[in-house]
C-alpha cells in the first residue's frame, strides 16, 4: 500500500467514525498536536473529533536527504477525539486494519510513554503503539493544555506516516517509500530536504529570524489584546518555528534558550486562556449543538 | 457457609512497571478489608497482567462476624439517685445503645463502681458488605494517575470493565460509569470475552483465552522458552532481572523467538549493542557460551506462534534500523574532536543557578587538584586526575549519549582512548560516575575515585549553596546517593583527609565564583549536616548503632575511615563489663565540664594530690593520645584518666564553695572533655553494661 492510500484509508476510516477531515494546518510547526484544530479544540467543554494529515517541521532533524530515517519535514496522521470514548484502543486498532494491518499476523502492544511539551505548557498520558518492536503510534490522553486542565480529556492518536509506511512497504529507506504509484518519497521530498537543511545550518539569516521573532512576538499580543485567539495563535505558532530555526543553527545560549521558550509558553497559555472564555462567551456552540441533536 | 468471590479491575494497558507493586497492594489491602469488615475467609490469591489486576478470594464466609461488646456507661453513684432508681443518665445511656436499664450490671474499675452494658452487633449478610469493595479497587497507589473521557475519578489507566463475583452472583457497583459484571475480557487479539460463573475458575478460563493471569507463570514460560532456544541454538542467553521483570508485564501471553541482525554491528562497542537491544527493544543479547556477544536477540512477543516469522522479520528491521543509528553517531563521533565537544559544554546547564556542564568541569578539575595533592600523590598521579577530571564530561554532548544516556562515562572512555588519551585518564572518565546506586560498585582506580569524590561533591554543595536541600522523598538531583557515593569511597580508600577538610575545598571553591547563595560558614554547616545524616544512614547498614556513630561524629567527623573503627570499637565496648569504670569516669568528666566557665587551668592552684596527678596524667595521655596509631590505641590512652579521674572525684569537691578552686577544677575537667570529645561524645551513648 502506498503512501497515499494510506493517507486516504484512514481518513476514510475516521470519517466513518464520525470525525471532521480537516487540512493541514497552513503555519509551519513542530508537530500535529500544535495545529490549533488539536491545540485550542481540545480546550474547554466542547466535544471535538478531527483528523487530518499534518506536515510536520523539525529544522534540527535536517540530516540533507542524507540519513534513511530522519527528515526535516515528516508527515504525521493526527485524531483527536474528545471526549476520549470508550472504546478508542478497539477503534485504533481497527483503523491498523484499513491499512492492511492484520494484529493477528504481528506483535501490537501498548508501551508506556508519557508525553511533555513545556513551550505550549501541554503534557499528556498513554504510550507508543509498537508493531512488532517499532513505535507507530503516539497515543495520548492529554492531561492539561496550555497550563490549563483537560476537562473533559481529550484523546490523541499521531501515527508516524513514514514509519509505518517503510514497515507495509518493507523499504528500508524513507525516501524509497512510494507515495503513489510511480512516484516516491524521494522524488517529492528530497531535494525540499536538502535545501531546507542547507538552509537551516548554513545559510539562514540569523540576524533577520531573531528580528521576526521578536515582531511575531509582538504582533501576537497585540492581536490578542484585541481579543482575537487564532490570528494570535499563528503568530504564536510562527514564534516557534523561528526559534527551532534559530536552536537548530546553534545561536541560542544556554541562559536565552529557557528565555525564549518562557515566552512562548506565555503567550501559549495566554491564549489557552483567551480561547476558552471566548467560545464561553459564545455560548460554547459545539456543545449546545449536541444537546440540540 | 462459604463461597469464593472474584474482583477484576480491567485496565488500558498499565505501565509495566507499575504493575508488580499495584497486585502487592491489592491483596495487602483485601486481607486487610476482609478483617476490618470481619468477614472470615481462607486463602488471598491475586493475579495482574498488563490489562488486569485480580483477586481471588477463596471460602468466604456468607455472614458477618458478630461482635459482642462490653461498653461502659456513667458510674453507679451516677447512674442511681439516693432512692436506687435509674437516673436520667443511665436510661439515657441505655438507650443510647438500644437497650433499657434491666440490662444494666456493674463492675469496679481502680475502685469507682461503673455501669455497663453488653452490646452485640449481629453480621450482616456478606454480599450486602461486598460492594463497599470498590474502595479497595480506587485506593490502590500508582505512581502516576490520569483522567479520561468525562469521568472525574483518577487512576493509572482508564477503567475499561469490571468483575465482581460472589460465586455466579455480581456484586453491584459502579466505577467511572463501567458497571460491575461477570464477563471478562481474552487477550487483545486471539481471545474472547468469555463469561465467568465460577470465581476459581478465573485462572482457567482466562488461559483459555490465552491470556496467563499469574505473572510468575509468564515468567516462567518466558524463561523456558529462552532455555530451549539455549539448547538448541547453542548459546548462552544471560537474565536481566529487571528486563525479565518488565517484559513479563508487558504481555498476557509470551511467545520467545530470536532474531538476528548482521554481523559487521559487531564492530561496535559491546556496550553499545546491548543498550540498542535492552533498552529501546526489550530484548535480550545472545552470547556465545564462551561469553561473545553474538548477532542474535531474544524477544517476546504478546501472542502464539501464528505468523512469528513475520514478528520476526519486523523486529529485525527494526533492531537493524537502530544499530545503523547507532553506527552513524559512532562514526560522526569520531569525526569531532575532543575539543569541539568540550567547546560543547558551554552550551549545556548543568543547572540554573550553577551554570553549565562547562562550569561545573571547571570546579571539578580544581577541586581534584587539591584532594590529591591532599593525598599526596605523586605529580604523575595529580596530572592525569586533573585531566581526567577536565574530560569527564565532553561525552555528554556526543550523538551517541546524546541517544542512550546510560552510556555516559562509558563513551567518554571509549572516544578518549581513540584519540590517543591515557588508559588510566580514560579510565577515570567511565569511573567517576561510580557508584551508579547507592549500592553500586566503586571506582577501581584511585583518579576514577578522586574525580568521582570532587564531581558529586560539587553537585551537593552548589545544590545546597543555591537552596536545593533534599527534602522528604524530593531529592531531583540525587544528592543522598551521590554523598553515599562519596562516603563509601572516602571509607574504603581510607581517605587520611577529614570529611570537614575536603568539604571546605569545595565551600573555598564556590566563595572564589560569583554565585549568589548561602554564607560559607552557614554553607558549610548545612553540607556537614547533610553528610552526618548520610553517614549514619551508611554506617547503621554496616550494623552500627545510632547511637554510636551520632557520638563519633558529635564534635567532628575527622577521617571517616578512623571514625568507623572508633564506632565499632565503641559498639564492642558498650557492652563490655571491664569498660564500664573507664566510661563512668570519662562521661562523668564530660557531664560536670558542661558546668565549667574558664578554661585556663591555673597550675598554681591545684593543691591535693589527686588533683595534681590527674593534671600530670592528663599532660601524659595528651601525649599518648595525640600518637596513637588507631581508634583502639587512642581509647586506650584515653582509658589511662580512669584511676585518677575517679581518685579525684573521690578526694576533691568539684563545686566547692570557693570561687578560684571551683573554676580551676572546671576548667581541668573542661580540658580533659576537649580530648575525650575529639574521639567521641561518650555522653550520646546508651551504655549497656550488664552485671
Amino acid at each position: 500500500m502506498n503512501i497515499q492510500e494510506m493517507i486516504l484509508n484512514l481518513q476514510k476510516f475516521w470519517s466513518k467514525h464520525n470525525c471532521v477531515i480537516v487540512q493541514a494546518y497552513d503555519v509551519e510547526k513542530g508537530a500535529g498536536t500544535m495545529s490549533p484544530m488539536t491545540l485550542l479544540r481540545s480546550l474547554g467543554p466542547e466535544p471535538w473529533r478531527a483528523a487530518y494529515v499534518e506536515p510536520s517541521r523539525r529544522p534540527a532533524d535536517g540530516r540533507y536527504g542524507e540519513n534513511p530515517n530522519r527528515l526535516y519535514q515528516h508527515h504525521q496522521f493526527q485524531v483527536v477525539i474528545k471526549p476520549s470514548p470508550a472504546n478508542i484502543q478497539d477503534l485504533y486498532l481497527e483503523s491498523l486494519k484499513a491499512i492492511g494491518i492484520d494484529p493477528l499476523e504481528h506483535d501490537i502492544r501498548f508501551v508506556e510513554d508519557n508525553w511533555e511539551n513545556p513551550t505550549l505548557g501541554a503534557a499528556g498520558l498513554g504510550w507508543e503503539v509498537w508493531l512488532d518492536g517499532m513505535e507507530i503510534t503516539q497515543f495520548t490522553y492529554f492531561q492539561q493544555i496550555g497550563g490549563l486542565e483537560a476537562h473533559p480529556v481529550t484523546v490523541e492518536l499521531t501515527y508516524g506516516i513514514e514509519r509505518l509506511a517503510s514497515y507495509i512497504q518493507d523499504k528500508e529507506n524513507v525516501f524509497d517509500l512510494e507515495w503513489t504509484e510511480g512516484i516516491t518519497v524521494g522524488d517529492i521530498f528530497l531535494q525540499p530536504e536538502y535545501e531546507h537543511s542547507t538552509y537551516t545550518f548554513e545559510l539562514s539569516d540569523t540576524d533577520l529570524l531573531f528580528k521576526l521573532f521578536n515582531m511575531y512576538e509582538n504582533e501576537a499580543k497585540r492581536v490578542m489584546e484585541k481579543g482575537l485567539v487564532f490570528p494570535a495563535y499563528d503568530y504564536v505558532l510562527k514564534c516557534s518555528h523561528t526559534f527551532n530555526l534559530l536552536d537548530a543553527r546553534g545561536v541560542i545560549s544556554v541562559t536565552e534558550r529557557t528565555g525564549y521558550i518562557g515566552r512562548v509558553r506565555h503567550l501559549a497559555r495566554e491564549i489557552a486562556k483567551s480561547y476558552v472564555a471566548k467560545r464561553e462567551e459564545l455560548g460554547f456552540p459545539m456543545l449546545n449543538k449536541e444537546e440540540q441533536e | 457457609m462459604s463461597t469464593d468471590v472474584l474482583f477484576e479491575i480491567g485496565v488500558e494497558e498499565l505501565p509495566a512497571r507499575f504493575i508488580d507493586q499495584a497486585e502487592r497492594e491489592l491483596k495487602a489491602r483485601t486481607i486487610s478489608w476482609f478483617k476490618e469488615m470481619r468477614i472470615p475467609f481462607s486463602e488471598i490469591v491475586t493475579f495482574s497482567t498488563p490489562r488486569r489486576l485480580a483477586v481471588l478470594i477463596r471460602q468466604v464466609s456468607h455472614k458477618q462476624k458478630s461482635i459482642e461488646e462490653e461498653v461502659r456507661g456513667p458510674a453507679l453513684k451516677i447512674a442511681k439517685d439516693e432512692q436506687g432508681s435509674w437516673t436520667k443518665a443511665a436510661i439515657g445511656f441505655t438507650k443510647g445503645q438500644g437497650k433499657t436499664t434491666d440490662d444494666l450490671y456493674t463492675k469496679d474499675i481502680n475502685g469507682t463502681t461503673y455501669t455497663f452494658i453488653k452490646k452485640r452487633t449481629d453480621g450482616k449478610e456478606t454480599f450486602s458488605i461486598l460492594p463497599a469493595f470498590k474502595d479497595i479497587i480506587l485506593s490502590i497507589p500508582f505512581n502516576q494517575t490520569m483522567r479520561w473521557g468525562e469521568e472525574s475519578i483518577r487512576y493509572a489507566r482508564p477503567i475499561r470493565w469490571l468483575v465482581a463475583l460472589f460465586g455466579d452472583k455480581v456484586i453491584p457497583f459502579e466505577i467511572a460509569h463501567v458497571k460491575t459484571g461477570n464477563v471478562t475480557k481474552g487477550h487483545r487479539f486471539l481471545g474472547e470475552n468469555v463469561t465467568i460463573t465460577e470465581p476459581k475458575q478465573y485462572e482457567m478460563l482466562l488461559q483459555e483465552q490465552y491470556v496467563i493471569v499469574d505473572p510468575k507463570k509468564r515468567e516462567t514460560s518466558i524463561l523456558e522458552g529462552i532455555k530451549e532456544i539455549e539448547k538448541n541454538e547453542h548459546v548462552h542467553i544471560p537474565i536481566d532481572e529487571k528486563l525479565l521483570n518488565e517484559v513479563r508485564n508487558l504481555v498476557e501471553y509470551p511467545t520467545v523467538f530470536m532474531g538476528n541482525f548482521e554481523k559487521e554491528f559487531l564492530d561496535l562497542p559491546e556496550e553499545v549493542l546491548i543498550i540498542s537491544m535492552k533498552e529501546h527493544q526489550r530484548y535480550f543479547p545472545v552470547k556465545s557460551t564462551d561469553g561473545q556477544l553474538l548477532p542474535h536477540f531474544i524477544g517476546v512477543r504478546n501472542g502464539d506462534q501464528y505468523a512469528l516469522d513475520n514478528v520476526v522479520k519486523g523486529n529485525e528491521k527494526v533492531l537493524r534500523a537502530r544499530l545503523a543509528d547507532a553506527r552513524f553517531f559512532y562514526e560522526e563521533d569520531q569525526n569531532i574532536e575532543i575539543d569541539s565537544f568540550q567547546e560543547m559544554l558551554k552550551t549545556v546547564v548543568f543547572q540554573e543557578k550553577l551554570g553549565t556542564i562547562h562550569d561545573k568541569v571547571q570546579r571539578v578539575k580544581l577541586m581534584t587538584e587539591k584532594i590529591a595533592k591532599r593525598l599526596q600523590l605523586n605529580k604523575d598521579l595529580v596530572r592525569k586526575s586533573v585531566q581526567a577530571a577536565s574530560l569527564s564530561k565532553f561525552d555528554l554532548v556526543t550523538n551517541m549519549v546524546n541517544e542512550f544516556t546510560e552510556l555516559q562515562g562509558v563513551m567518554g572512555e571509549k572516544y578518549a582512548l581513540l584519540k590517543g588519551e591515557d588508559a588510566d585518564v580514560a579510565k577515570a572518565i567511565s569511573e567517576h560516575y561510580m557508584p551508579l546506586h547507592a549500592q553500586g560498585e566503586l571506582p577501581n582506580t584511585i583518579i576514577g575515585s578522586i574525580v568521582s569524590v570532587a564531581d558529586k561533591l560539587d553537585t551537593i554543595v552548589g545544590c545546597i549553596h543555591v537552596g536545593l536541600r533534599p527534602t522528604g522523598s524530593q531529592d531531583p538531583y540525587g544528592l543522598r546517593r551521590q554523598a553515599i557515593g562519596i562516603l563509601r569511597i572516602m571509607d574504603k580508600e581510607k581517605w587520611q583527609i577529614k570529611v570537614e577538610d575536603i568539604v571546605q575545598i569545595a565551600i573555598d571553591l564556590y566563595k572564589n565564583i560569583d554565585i549568589p547563595g548561602m554564607e560559607s560558614t552557614e554553607l558549610s554547616e548545612a553540607v556537614l549536616s547533610f553528610l552526618k545524616h548520610r553517614i549514619e544512614y551508611l554506617f547503621k547498614q554496616q550494623s552500627i548503632e545510632s547511637d554510636i556513630i551520632r557520638a563519633v561524629i558529635d564534635h567532628e567527623i575527622g577521617v571517616l575511615a578512623y571514625a568507623k573503627d572508633k564506632a565499632q570499637l565503641l559498639s564492642r565496648k558498650r557492652n563490655e563489663e571491664t569498660f564500664k569504670t573507664t566510661q563512668e569516669a570519662l562521661v562523668r568528666v564530660l557531664n560536670l565540664s558542661e558546668k565549667a566557665e574558664r578554661t585556663k587551668i591555673d597550675v598554681d592552684i591545684l593543691s591535693t594530690p589527686s588533683e595534681k596527678v590527674l593534671y600530670q596524667s592528663y599532660l601524659e595521655t595528651k601525649e599518648v593520645y595525640s600518637e596513637a596509631a588507631d581508634a583502639n590505641q587512642a581509647l586506650n590512652a584515653l582509658a589511662r584518666l580512669s584511676d585518677p579521674i575517679h581518685e579525684f572525684f573521690e578526694h576533691n569537691m568539684v563545686m566547692a564553695k570557693e570561687e578560684h578552686i571551683r573554676h580551676n577544677r572546671l576548667a581541668l575537667l573542661y580540658e580533659i572533655s576537649t580530648l575525650i570529645h575529639s574521639f567521641a561524645n561518650l555522653q550520646l551513648i546508651e551504655w549497656n553494661q550488664h552485671f
